[in-house]
């Protein structure tokens, strides 16, 4: 039939735009691996965090669809894990977040899934559960708002903000 | 689009089939049916009475221009331009002088009349097919005037209907994310507006951030996904009354809302402990019922139109990917297997379809696939877009699309579009903000 030659053709073209891009967006990823902000594809700039005490940061970074913490995001939690000890009536809320690079609903249980894995560290540093509420924003609160590698990396981020 | 094509063939072959075999789908735009929408007619003390009322000078016309855009936006029709009409409307509304339509190409032309009775709108319209020179159809209707854009939505619906033997899908309204403000602090409301852009009327404040709302399709109830208090759970919203209810009682978040088909459901998944679940609530007895149970994220359920299956996406291959399974959550069969993720399947009210958005390589896509995840086919690419929405009959998709920001992190909006079907006649919606997360209405007449 004519027509499904058509969409061959629309495929064809497709097909060809993703080629493309790819090397495109290859390109883009090294250019942002030189300025030694990441690692792989995960922030390790001091940019956009902030300090719940001297020594302290209050955030942890991810790659792209992961959930698993790094070695210095579980250096990061230690710092936090000691310092809630010495400040017991401090409560928390671990804030996930995701990059703009997918779907809201997924972004929204992403974020959830990487404040647990902050939650879960902190837990195994002695941190009660009851003092931790985990708060997931997807994508709806990116830090940087670039379209690029380096802004994603810098969004993909479990917060630690005091709830009290 | 094939079908389509092949029914308007087989209602007018009776009447003149050489004209209309010469519509042409092989080169790749359709040609669409010309038609003349001649204004309705309208007596002087009518039309008077209703610009005191309603604002309009002449509201016949008025009704015929949101006839003659519905048609035009749907992609399968070409409305001439009225300058070349030489009949008058009220003459052409007794007895069209076929020969005059015939001589400007007209294959149809629809006509009418508006006059106030009662302090009501009445108004009557006909279908006629030039090249047969018969009346396909004749239909009248009396309501509230300020019903008025509705009147010409419910006509295009009858004349979609008549010529292609599918319900139409003008008389439709959306309801969607109102976006304001800059990228990393959005300010975010639920609007609803007809289906043409019009009407728009705000739902919420924007105080707190909204999600992806969704109509009940058997009334006028939105669930959707709110954070007030800083506590983001599914809600329930009565339009008409403004009402607002938590659904369900669950110690944590809950997201990714739709109805079941006979609306009597609110499918959604609920996070804890770093996996989401899927679970239904049944409106009528509060009960809750688990429906996933699996460490990975299942989210973005959505049911089958007959209420048997549900498809959702879900990473428990490694990566995002759709799923469908029986409604109790047994027999789950994973169907994408492209290369790239998969997210956000919807089932089309046909049935035959499951629509979904698609990453692979950087790009964005919104795609349709059949229910076994056979006969993958792409209709658009863009830097960024999801959420594809079904118009009640099945043939256009609404989405949203995200421009792509500039090194400062300028320059982001947020818009609607909607595709047909066969990835043909991409459109922007006209929102007054920027927009995301549309989901659209079933028929709200008949």
């Amino acid at each position: 039939m004519r027509l499904s030659k058509i969409f061959k053709n629309t495929l064809l073209i497709l097909t060809a735009c993703l080629v493309l891009s790819a090397c495109a967006t290859k390109k883009e990823v090294a250019t942002d691996s030189i300025t030694g902000q990441m690692q792989g594809d995960v922030y390790t700039g001091t940019d956009t965090v902030e300090y719940l005490a001297d020594g302290v940061p209050d955030r942890v970074f991810f790659a792209t669809n992961e959930s698993i913490l790094t070695t210095a995001s579980r250096e990061t939690l230690r710092a936090q894990a000691a310092w809630l000890r010495k400040n017991p009536g401090i409560n928390v809320v671990l804030e996930g977040h995701a990059d703009e690079r997918g779907t809201r609903e997924y972004n929204l249980a992403l974020g959830e899934r990487r404040a647990n894995a902050a939650k879960d560290y902190l837990m195994t540093y002695g941190i009660s559960s009851d003092r931790i509420t985990v708060l997931s924003y997807g994508k709806e609160r990116p830090v940087d708002s670039g379209s690029n590698p380096l802004a994603w990396s810098k969004n993909r981020r479990s917060v630690t903000v005091k709830a009290n | 689009m094939l079908k389509i094509i092949i029914k308007l063939i087989l209602i007018l072959i009776p009447f003149n089939s050489y004209a209309l075999i010469e519509v042409d789908i092989t080169r790749g735009n359709l040609n669409p049916l010309p038609l003349a929408v001649s204004p309705l007619s309208i007596d002087e003390n009518s039309r008077k009475n209703f610009e005191k009322i309603l604002k309009k000078e002449n509201i016949g016309s008025e009704i015929s221009n949101i006839v003659e855009d519905n048609l035009r936006t749907s992609g399968l029709f070409n409305p001439l331009d009225k300058k070349a009409f030489l009949q008058a409307p009220d003459i052409a509304n007794l007895k069209p002088r076929f020969e005059d339509w015939n001589l400007i190409k007209a294959q149809a032309l629809i006509t009418g009349k508006v006059n106030l009775v009662e302090n009501k709108l009445r108004v009557e319209f006909r279908l006629w097919d030039v090249l047969a020179a018969k009346e396909m159809m004749a239909l009248a209707f009396t309501t509230v005037p300020n019903n008025w854009r509705r009147v010409g939505h419910i006509i295009s619906d009858k004349i979609y209907e008549r010529l292609t033997g599918e319900k139409g899908y003008f008389d439709t309204r959306i309801i969607y994310v109102s976006e304001e403000g800059p990228k990393t602090q959005r300010i975010k409301k639920l609007a609803i507006m007809d289906q043409d852009g019009f009407n728009n009327k705000f739902l919420t404040l924007g105080n707190e951030l909204v999600l992806t709302p969704r109509f009940n399709p058997t009334s006028q109830m939105v669930t959707y996904l709110s954070y007030f208090r800083n506590m983001p759970r599914v809600y329930l919203l009565d339009i008409e009354t403004g009402t607002q209810e938590v659904v369900g009682d669950f110690p944590g978040m809950t997201f990714a809302p739709r109805f079941s088909p006979d609306g009597k459901k609110i499918i959604m998944s609920f996070a804890k402990d770093g996996k989401s679940d899927i679970y239904t609530m049944n409106l009528e007895n509060r009960l809750v019922e688990r429906i996933t149970n699996h460490p990975s994220i299942d989210t973005s359920p959505s049911y089958s139109p007959d209420g048997k299956y549900i498809t959702f996406n879900s990473d428990r291959s490694g990566y995002q990917q759709i799923y469908i399974m029986k409604k109790d959550g047994s027999d789950v069969k994973r169907i994408s297997f492209g290369n790239g993720l998969y997210g956000t399947p919807v089932w089309s009210p046909r049935g035959d379809l499951i629509a979904f958005t698609k990453l692979h390589k950087g790009k964005f896509y919104i795609g349709v696939m059949r229910t076994d995840g056979s006969g993958e086919r792409l209709l658009t690419e863009n830097f960024y877009q999801e959420a594809p929405s079904w118009s009640p009959n099945g043939r256009v998709l609404i989405f949203y699309r995200e421009t792509k920001t500039n090194a400062k992190g300028e320059g982001f909006s947020a818009k609607l579009w909607s595709i047909d079907l066969t990835g043909y006649n991409e459109r922007q919606i006209k929102t007054p903000t920027d927009a995301s997360d549309p989901s659209w209405s079933s028929l709200l007449s008949n």
